[in-house]
């Protein structure tokens, strides 16, 4: 076809090769470290209370017997190293002890509780990342180019303020606005679907507001790329440039942002599960430090810690996913 | 260094507010327990959960004590205890993110990444971790948020300290031989100063929503003592009967929260920006001016016989493109900032046309705005726009969607940025067809393979499935000329397309157009700093200065017989490279335009050594000169002189040697 030839760049250099394997070696290294993390400090909660924490726990009125006896259950009496294998022993066959107080098993007591928490960070979450993006595009594309300054500012200090209430206090004025005010909504106990429907608004609201600040921002920043001047050169419908190649260089951030919010929003659960009086991990770790009965505040903890790093892994994968450069940069 | 700086006369709303709200939480910390514990002890048993009234504007608790009372007595302590956490988390967590640099590599490697891990976990875990070995009461309740803030100052402070560090007063100590502590305290941590105290008063906030989120879940001060969040609980527990005596602390804590965390934010923001004159234009001549014109010499004899030809057809044939009275203005401090002015302009079908100029002269606008590309704020007007024989409107860009996208090409200048990364290349190219030609996707994905076969991108089957990031830059710039390629094009207009690429792929690039341009008969309009490229690749080159076109001259004349002083300058600058030195001409006198405050008359008259007093008033306009050749200059420069000026320079360069 062509009478001047082009020299092309000597050789065909697909530069690198499969990065998943390594990127997987590399998740799987992180991920037991962060279990080992996790299982080695909730171990330590109950080595480290000043002073013996079964006699802590069943108060100076009870016989030095039943302490003895409860220090034995709890193998308190063995050597440091001798626990600590026993503990991940435990780990490993579900055993997560027993309560001091109830005398029940750790696991089934969480075993009980768990999926209202996991219910509600599920739900949380999905509100999140769903009005946080839609939020954030929309924000950010209407005040694009300068556009609607006044809209911004207003958005700005709504989101920023929205930013920093705390979760327990969304929760108290979302009990008072529909609970007491309007009477929609049960305010405490668990009802169910409704039930979970103003403490999972309680702990999204903040994160949405923090979230959809990051999704406007990088909607701005992205919208002012090259390669959308290069897709609007090709004359792409807006719906084309917003949603085809705008959005999936916007998710990988507010993916990654969103991993850490989850995290957050594992742990807002604690607060919010007492506001509305909720029986799930949260109120469970609470009540088991107020009463000190350290083996279940380990086991609870112990489960909201490891779901973290957990959650962390997943949103990794699903952004690399997404975004096949991170596996680059990542190395 | 002014360390302190943010202490200065605050600016804008936001910093009013904080620093009114931070003044009312101190006077209430300070003095509130001294005038209301009194009154916040006093109880009613009669009066017990009395509603909001004038001697109880919040009312009163189970027992008949006074809301409000409670309330403002209670900062003193949430204040405190949140003063403490946030004391704990800065000293540690700076000690270790600034001391870690006097560490080994192992032993800093070893930390660093154990604050990645516990950054990991959201601070109210760590806190509750902690809170269950102390035990609920004030004092865990100030360690665990104290501790769980310090993975974030340990970060946060080395990074900062990082970055001081590898500048170049520090660079310029260690040179003199200062040793590693001496400049951790006296050259970094001043530095860092700033930012770490913003940063520590928004912690303070973090602190006092924790400590009160633990109080709040009875973890915290326990009763008979009482911080807000105590007190929320118990206003909680009566939220039925009496909400107010939940809001009350509820929007202490959010009041003061929101004091610490936006005066981090707020006085953040405060140091003034660099103001960069954007639309200024540069510095003087720009050195790949310098560098280009070295290169002059070198240009291909050959193109003036069709160059002439073509230049003499244009006046006749018809346009594919042309435009006349363009403006194209963006808002500036004072008014909108012309950035294009008062530009005609035709291409006809084939031609090769530059335009060169210093950056800031309007250069990149103009070709955005023919490819109808501008958007806000820019604005923009034309009195006629024709291209491939369709008329266009200034104000509907969406009219002619189909038209621009099939047949014109734009290739943008930094082909790092120029492609999706997120899109795979063949399917970036392959829309084009399916979204103004209803091609289907198979067939439109063999398309896209084969015009990456065309620009000589290897293994294209192979290329069309990797993502822009697997590509090299100057192939990434060829799957962009590719992707004009997927429509007819009758027009490419490349914007600087080889800066970004070292000097062998430009050649490659500049054949590439070449061919392209040859084999579809497209035209190409080549915007370029490198007058040589310019000179070798075009038939006729545009000369902007300030916005406006200075002279349009077909390439093959523009060494012999530029008449604009500023083209001859631009040329003269530097003919060669040893004939640098010794040579006046390296500089042009005076200031590049400030488009913001535009003179009237010839804008380039206050460096012009020609300039009278009729170039300062009236502004020439482009005028036909001789044939194909059009200056806007009021004293054009004879060509015969221009010659005398090179031989001169170049002989009395000569013999100096």
């Amino acid at each position: 076809m062509s009478a001047i030839t082009v020299d092309a760049p000597a050789g065909i250099t697909t530069r690198g090769r499969n990065p998943w394997p390594a990127f997987a070696a590399r998740r799987a290294l992180r991920l037991v470290i962060g279990i080992v993390v996790v299982v080695t400090a909730s171990f330590l909660v109950m080595q480290l209370v000043p002073g013996d924490p079964v006699r802590l726990s069943l108060g100076p009125s009870a016989p030095l017997s039943l302490v003895k006896q409860r220090r034995a259950d709890l193998g308190l009496d063995n050597s440091l190293i001798v626990q600590y294998v026993n503990y991940w022993k435990g780990m490993f066959t579900g055993n997560f002890g027993t309560s001091i107080l109830t005398q029940q098993s750790v696991t089934s007591i969480i075993a009980s509780r768990i999926w209202n928490t996991v219910t509600l960070v599920a739900i949380a979450l999905g509100l999140t990342l769903f009005f946080a993006v839609a939020i954030g595009v929309t924000v950010g594309g209407l005040t694009h180019n300068e556009r609607r300054p006044r809209l911004l500012a207003a958005y700005r200090i709504v989101a920023s303020t929205l930013n920093v209430v705390p979760e327990y206090l969304y929760g108290v004025g979302l009990v008072v606005i529909f609970a007491v005010t309007l009477k929609l909504l049960p305010v405490a106990g668990d009802d169910g679907f409704k039930s979970l429907i103003l403490p999972s608004l309680a702990i999204s609201l903040a994160p949405i507001a923090g979230l959809s600040r990051i999704v406007r921002v990088q909607t701005e920043e992205v919208l002012s790329q090259e390669y959308i001047q290069f897709a609007r050169s090709k004359r792409l419908p807006a719906s084309r440039i917003y949603w085809r190649h705008a959005l999936p260089n916007l998710l990988t951030s507010a993916l990654t942002v969103g991993g850490i919010l989850l995290g957050v929003l594992v742990a807002s659960t604690v607060v919010v599960e007492n506001v509305f009086a909720l029986p799930g991990l949260g109120s469970t770790v609470v009540t088991a430090i107020t009463q000190r009965d350290y083996p279940l505040a380990q086991g609870a903890l112990l489960i909201l810690g490891g779901s973290v790093v957990l959650v962390n892994l997943i949103i990794d994968v699903i952004v690399s996913l997404l975004d096949p450069r991170s596996l680059m940069r990542d190395s | 260094m002014a360390k302190l700086s943010f202490v200065r006369r605050p600016r804008g709303v936001t910093q009013y507010v904080c620093l009114v709200l931070l003044a009312a939480l101190a006077f209430l910390a300070l003095f509130g327990h001294t005038i209301w514990a009194a009154q916040a002890a006093r109880f009613d048993p009669a009066r017990p959960l009395q509603p909001a009234s004038s001697a109880h504007i919040l009312g009163t608790d189970q027992i008949g004590r006074d809301v409000l009372a409670r309330v403002l007595n209670a900062s003193l302590l949430s204040v405190e205890l949140a003063l403490m956490a946030a004391a704990i988390g800065v000293v540690i967590g700076v000690t270790i993110g600034v001391g870690q640099a006097v560490l080994g590599p192992f032993l800093r490697r070893l930390l660093a990444s154990a604050i990645t891990i516990s950054l990991a976990f959201p601070g109210l875990l760590l806190a509750l971790l902690v809170n269950a070995i102390f035990g609920a009461g004030p004092t865990g309740a100030v360690l665990g948020v104290g501790i769980a803030l310090i993975p974030a100052f340990a970060r946060f402070s080395q990074a900062l300290a990082s970055s001081a560090a590898g500048s170049e007063y520090v660079a310029a100590a260690r040179v003199l031989g200062v040793g590693r502590v001496r400049i951790m305290v006296r050259h970094i941590l001043p530095n860092i100063a700033k930012p770490l105290l913003l940063t520590a008063l928004g912690s303070v906030g973090t602190s006092l929503v924790g400590i009160s989120a633990l109080s709040f879940l009875g973890l915290g001060v326990q009763p008979p003592n009482y911080d807000w969040g105590e007190l929320l609980q118990a206003g909680l527990q009566v939220v039925y009967i009496r909400p107010m005596s939940a809001i009350g602390p509820g929007l202490m804590i959010v009041l003061a929260g929101l004091a610490f965390n936006l005066a981090g934010e707020a006085f953040a923001g405060s140091h003034p920006r660099i103001s960069v004159g954007e639309f200024t234009g540069s510095a003087g001549l720009t050195r790949r001016f310098a560098l280009a014109t070295s290169r002059l010499a070198n240009r291909r004899p050959d193109r003036a016989a069709d160059a002439d030809e073509l230049v003499v057809a244009a006046s006749a044939s018809p346009k594919l493109l042309s435009v006349r009275d363009l403006h194209v203005a963006f808002p500036g401090r004072s008014g909108p900032v012309a950035a294009v002015r008062d530009v005609d302009l035709a291409i006809v079908p084939g031609e090769r046309l530059g335009v060169v100029g210093e950056s800031g002269s309007g250069k990149t606008t103009l070709a955005l705005a023919l490819a109808c590309l501008l958007e806000r704020p820019a604005t923009w007007r034309w009195g006629e726009f024709t291209f491939d024989g369709e008329s266009v409107k200034a104000d509907a860009h969406s009219e002619y969607r189909r038209l621009f996208g099939t047949k014109l090409g734009f290739v943008f200048q930094d082909p790092a940025n120029s492609l999706n990364p997120a899109i795979r290349v063949g399917a970036q190219l392959a829309e084009l067809r399916q979204v103004h030609y209803g091609a289907s996707r198979a067939e439109s994905r063999r398309m896209a393979v084969d015009r990456l076969r065309e620009v000589q991108i290897p293994s294209p089957e192979i290329r069309a499935r990797q993502y822009p990031h697997e590509f090299s830059g100057g192939m990434r710039q060829r799957a962009m000329i590719a992707s004009g390629l997927m429509g007819s094009p009758r027009l490419l207009i490349a914007d600087e397309p080889t800066t970004a690429l070292d000097v062998t792929v430009q050649a490659h690039i500049l054949r590439l157009l070449e061919r392209v341009s040859d084999e579809t008969g497209a035209a190409v309009l080549l915007i370029s700093h490198d007058i040589s490229v310019v000179v070798s690749f075009c038939h006729r080159v545009l000369v902007m200065y300030a916005g406006r076109v200075v002279e349009d001259i077909p390439s093959d004349w523009l060494v012999s017989r530029a008449a604009h002083p500023y083209t001859r300058a631009l040329i003269h600058a530097v003919p060669d490279i040893d004939d640098l030195a010794g040579q006046p001409l390296t500089t042009i006198p005076g200031q590049p335009p400030n488009l913001e405050n535009l003179s009237t008359g010839c804008s380039f008259a206050a460096r012009c050594a020609f300039a009278d007093d009729k170039c300062r008033e009236d502004d020439p306009v482009l005028t036909a000169l001789a044939g194909p050749h059009s200056v806007a200059c009021w004293h054009p420069r004879p060509s015969e002189e221009l010659a005398d000026e090179l031989t001169d320079a170049g002989s009395s360069n000569r013999s100096a040697l």
